[in-house]
């Protein structure tokens, strides 16, 4: 062997470590991407199931006018708590846990920049998670759901006040989401600079699959937006427990100064969660239709006016304050502009579709369903940017309708469809086509029968956040049809899971390339090994494998 | 029986539909609604249309032979083209909007115009007539407006404590009420009846618990119940024993009742309980039957509710409810 | 590094706002223009330490690994005297003037505002006191000065926030 060019050595089987503990042992202390990228998304799943069974109580309970299956306490801490949970343990660790994974290899990389932070921020979101569920079984016990935080997700002053909310379930919520967040701040900036410093050689930042550029935005915008939440956190920390007076309105401090520090967050948050759907469909997208991307400069080019558009609106959820006319006029105004980059994505992906040769396995049904779901949730924004409209259904069924279809009905059906699509990368083995298509079509159904009637529910007055409802409002049936869909989306889930558990133990082996795809990490066997790639790629142009399986054809001069 | 309490016990309360609007900003709202609807369903169905159409015509048929189709990269017209059109709904959408803004905010009060001065509390409705004199709770009594020569009653908003949201939809939009900050809004219906809401922005434990009623009268009823609610409160001999109770117990603490020494601010005034159709903001019919309950312990009623179950005896209750029934 | 500045801009700006909003506001209690005085030595030092940081920098990139702990040193000393003006000044304010957290508006942004820089000021002492000890002990070498540079740069960041803090408390809000 020639000292210039070492060959890396293969695993030494004597060394490796056998027995479940010892094995549990290197998941624990592991800082490989891959890994952490696992454990995000599987911690976010086990959260998911968790919210989602919060909710189905909810819809028990208000699938009828007076029920009682959970006393007024209990339902506004599981409101309080499904919220938190699915924003901050389900979806920001599945996304960034999907980007740990996918950006090194995209990028032919061996790691992200800084491995060990990468592990910090895992473990950072863990224990801000167990913090927050722990709540449960503090206070009042278990029956009572303990001292779990009960204010809303979004945590409003001066509810959060000491006078309004004694004891520590708002502190667990304000405890939690702090300490999580310095997480995914540490994350986004490993993300950033993994993407701008460890590109393999030949690629340019015009070459990066879409993912990567849509997941550079979703960081970028990370890292701006989530310091004022934990800023505003510090204030609330300050006020509960110094007496300081950053929202305590008797003495002066201004309960709409949260909104706006929350909100300022809180806007490009839905984003940071969204974008990565986008992300993740503008890859599967392609290669289900068999068809490069349409318009790759102008997707990037939306990419980018979202991330900074998404900034610039954040009081389209405070209409109902009253901040008066221009401030009003200026938010509904920027409001109604992001509509347009976010739109032009839609007309891509459906562009990249015509003409094709439309391939509708699993992954390409989850992405089809988030086309037609994703435009039904932006319309209903745009709904909800014309101020006078938005007067009725803010703070009603409505908008809870249009975050479920953005963050269900878009994001999830993503999720799934990128399960379905990278499980195989990951663990060499395919899932079940066909309990896919169970998981789809029931999953699809469920989400519809309880999304769609809550338009109409908020368009009959009725609003957010209460435990029951008078019998003579005329929402009894719509809430019933509503309750109806959460079997259906249980069920999804089981089958999904049985889907996972079986491939695990005997699933169909899936190669390097089993999609037939052309971007890097399906240049590396299915797992990759620790090192991704036996030699550091080298690329001349955005579709690395298509140029290698088409020789006579290369992207390059087409791009 | 007092007129408007009739009216209550008789009205089947609307379905509190955006659609179904009596006043002028749920009017224009709904106006509004109709064409923001029709872009967007138009939107809808043009790009749903496309999308299905290319998931159907452009799937693989079997047979397919496994070539890759021709690859198009992108084409700058086309992206021109639907980068400009969305942009000029956007602007269309916008200047419409902002015209619906102004119009609805910038109506200002012409002098001598009703007002009433609406204060959330958790979890109860505070509502004043400054101008008359009258102070009572969860009930919104306003008159009739006449389209031709429009009679609008305009709301000064506030909150004593946490942010709650005024919301009558078939009235107007809602808007929040926010400790430390004062807002302001105006209805005309033109229909007398019954217009049922609640509050909007959660505000603890009986955030559901905070409904509203609106009770539009012709112009001579609503002078009428103005005249009979700014009368202290009865004298019924029968009653003083009741009176008593309520006088030495600590119910003057949170409660007024005007013409006694009662005169306490956490609570509702109670000086015309027994004209109002609900009790504990919305929560019950006030009957006799209900007052008693409520009285005897609120929590029954209504978990969480502020005001202490006052453990009184059997006697002193009846006797307090007596009392209660003639604040007529 | 840049995006952790990026990100503690951000916490900051938040504080900043909370401040400059908040002016005026208080409903009682001191008011800055009475109880405050511009802390000209500590400032002074402060901003000096940006120079010695600087300083150190270069003459580690120039192999001079004990002149560079020395001005690491400088500038410890220096970012320690100007805590200490801050202790004095807080000192003064609570037991003199009666001005804590919760004694008003001006309390609660001013405590808030100056605290959180402090906070940082404290760990970007700290960094930089391990370097200078790692110098001393020769375990810094050439090699590391770009990773000193980056210290240096969040040292920079946070003289240019008290520059802002200086700005908004101290000139704006008087």
């Amino acid at each position: 062997m020639s000292a210039l060019a070492p060959t890396i050595a293969a695993p030494d089987g004597a060394t490796a470590r056998t027995g479940g503990l010892a094995r549990a042992h290197e998941w624990v202390v592991t800082v490989d991407h891959k890994r952490l990228g696992v454990m995000y998304v599987v911690a976010g799943l086990a959260f998911f199931l968790i919210a989602g069974l919060e909710a189905g109580v909810m819809r028990w309970q208000l699938a009828g006018a007076g029920n009682t299956v959970v006393s007024p306490q209990v339902f506004n801490r599981l409101f309080t708590v499904h919220g938190t949970t699915m924003v901050f343990l389900v979806g920001i660790p599945i996304v960034f846990g999907f980007a740990n994974y996918l950006v090194p290899l995209m990028i032919g990389a061996r790691d992200l920049a800084f491995p060990r932070l990468n592990a910090f921020g895992f473990w950072a979101f863990l224990f801000g998670g167990c913090l927050l569920y722990f709540s449960f079984l503090a206070g009042e016990g278990l029956y009572g759901a303990g001292s779990a935080p009960d204010v809303g997700w979004f945590a409003y002053a001066p509810l959060t006040g000491r006078a309004f909310s004694p004891g520590n379930s708002t502190d667990y919520w304000n405890l939690s989401i702090l300490v999580m967040g310095f997480g995914t701040v540490a994350t986004s900036i490993n993300l950033i600079t993994t993407t701008l410093t460890m590109r393999c050689r030949g690629m340019t930042l015009g070459r990066m699959p879409l993912y990567v550029w849509m997941m550079l935005v979703v960081a970028g915008m990370t890292v701006l937006a989530l310091p004022p939440l934990s800023a505003a956190q510090i204030m609330l920390l300050l006020d509960r427990f110094l007496g300081a007076h950053f929202f305590d309105t008797p003495a002066g401090g201004s309960a709409v100064m949260w909104q706006h520090f929350f909100w300022f967050f809180g806007h490009p948050e839905v984003y940071i969660l969204m974008v990565p759907g986008f992300a993740m469909v503008s890859e599967i997208i392609p290669v289900f239709s068999r068809k490069v991307i349409f318009g790759y400069p102008m997707i990037v080019a939306a990419s980018l006016a979202i991330g900074f558009l998404a900034m610039t609106v954040w009081a389209h959820h405070m209409f109902a304050v009253g901040m008066g006319a221009p401030l009003n006029s200026a938010f509904a105004a920027s409001t109604m502009l992001i509509a347009v980059p976010t739109g032009i994505k839609i007309f891509n992906w459906v562009a990249t579709m015509y003409g094709g040769r439309i391939r509708l396995a699993t992954p390409m049904l989850f992405a089809c369903a988030f086309l037609l779901q994703f435009l039904c949730a932006g319309l209903t924004g745009i709904i909800l940017s014309v101020v006078p409209f938005n007067w009725q259904l803010t703070d009603s069924y409505f908008v809870v309708a249009h975050f479920h279809f953005v963050l269900v009905g878009a994001l999830i059906f993503t999720v799934f469809g990128a399960i379905y699509y990278w499980f195989p990368k990951a663990t060499g083995r395919l899932l079940s086509e066909r309990l896919g298509r169970w998981h789809f079509w029931l999953f699809a159904v469920g989400f519809n029968l309880t999304f769609l009637p809550m338009h109409w529910l908020g368009m009959l007055g009725m609003p957010r956040r209460i435990y029951t409802y008078p019998a003579d409002r005329g929402w009894d049936l719509w809430n019933l049809v509503a309750t109806l869909g959460v079997p259906l989306q249980a069920a999804a889930i089981v089958v999904f899971l049985v889907n996972v558990a079986i491939a695990l133990r005997r699933g169909e082996p899936a190669g390097d390339d089993p999609w037939d795809a052309w971007t890097l990490e399906w240049a590396t066997t299915s797992p990759p090994p620790p090192y991704n790639f036996a030699t550091a790629p080298v690329v001349e142009s955005r579709r690395p494998l298509w140029d290698l399986k088409h020789p006579d054809d290369p992207d390059g001069p087409h791009e | 029986m007092h007129p408007a309490q009739r009216l209550l016990t008789l009205a089947v309360v609307p379905t509190p539909s955006m659609f179904a609007p009596v006043s002028t900003p749920a009017f224009a709202i709904r106006e509004l609604s109709i064409l923001v609807f029709a872009i967007v369903v138009a939107i809808f169905v043009v790009v749903a249309a496309l999308t299905v159409y290319a998931i159907v015509r452009y799937r693989r048929r079997p047979g397919d032979d496994g070539r890759e189709p021709p690859q198009v990269y992108g084409s700058a017209q086309i992206e021109l083209a639907w980068t400009v059109v969305p942009f000029l709904i956007v602007v269309v959408l916008f200047l419409t909007t902002a015209r619906y803004i102004f119009a609805i905010e910038g109506r200002a009060p012409a002098p001598g115009a009703l007002e009433v001065t609406i204060v959330g509390h958790q979890w109860w409705w505070e509502i004043r007539y400054p101008g008359l004199g009258i102070v009572t709770a969860n009930e919104l009594h306003v008159p009739v407006s006449d389209p031709a020569r429009p009679t609008p009653t305009f709301l000064t908003l506030q909150s004593a404590d946490v942010i709650h949201s005024f919301w009558i939809p078939q009235l107007a939009g809602k808007t929040d009420v926010i400790p430390g900050k004062t807002n302001r809004s105006w209805i005309d219906p033109r229909t007398p009846g019954v217009y049922v809401g609640q509050c909007a922005e959660f505000c603890g434990l009986q955030h559901a618990g905070m409904l509203l009623r609106a009770i539009v009268h012709p112009q001579e009823e609503f002078d009428r119940w103005v005249a009979a609610q700014r009368t202290v409160a009865a004298d019924v001999a029968a009653a003083h024993a009741g009176r008593d109770v309520f006088i030495s117990l600590a119910c003057i603490n949170c409660h007024a009742v005007r013409g006694t020494p009662a005169n306490g601010v956490f609570g509702p005034d109670l000086t015309h309980l027994m004209s109002r159709g609900t009790l504990g903001a919305g929560v019950a019919p006030n009957s006799r039957e209900n007052l008693r309950a409520w009285v005897r312990d609120p929590a029954a009623l209504k978990p969480g509710a502020l005001m202490p179950s006052m453990q009184l005896s059997g006697d002193q209750l009846d006797q307090l409810i007596g009392y209660l029934v003639t604040l007529r | 590094m840049v995006c952790l500045i990026a990100a503690e801009a951000s916490l900051f700006a938040v504080f900043v706002v909370a401040y400059l909003y908040d002016i005026g506001k208080s409903l009682g209690g001191p008011s800055p223009g009475q109880v405050l005085d511009v802390p000209v030595l500590g400032t002074i030092c402060l901003l000096s330490s940006s120079v010695t940081v600087a300083l150190a920098v270069r003459a580690l990139g120039r192999g001079a690994v004990g002149r560079a702990g020395a001005w690491l040193l400088a500038t410890v000393l220096l970012g320690v005297v100007f805590l200490a003006g801050t202790a004095a000044e807080w000192s003064r304010l609570i037991t003199r003037a009666g001005l804590t957290i919760g004694t008003n508006l001006f309390g609660t942004t001013f405590y808030a505002l100056v605290g959180l820089h402090a906070s940082h000021v404290i760990v970007g002492l700290i960094m930089l006191a391990l370097l200078a000890v790692f110098a001393w002990s020769r375990a810094l070498r050439p090699a590391h000065a770009e990773r000193v540079e980056l210290v240096s740069w969040y040292w920079h960041f946070v003289d240019a926030v008290w520059v802002v803090v200086l700005t908004v408390v101290y000139v704006i809000g008087r």
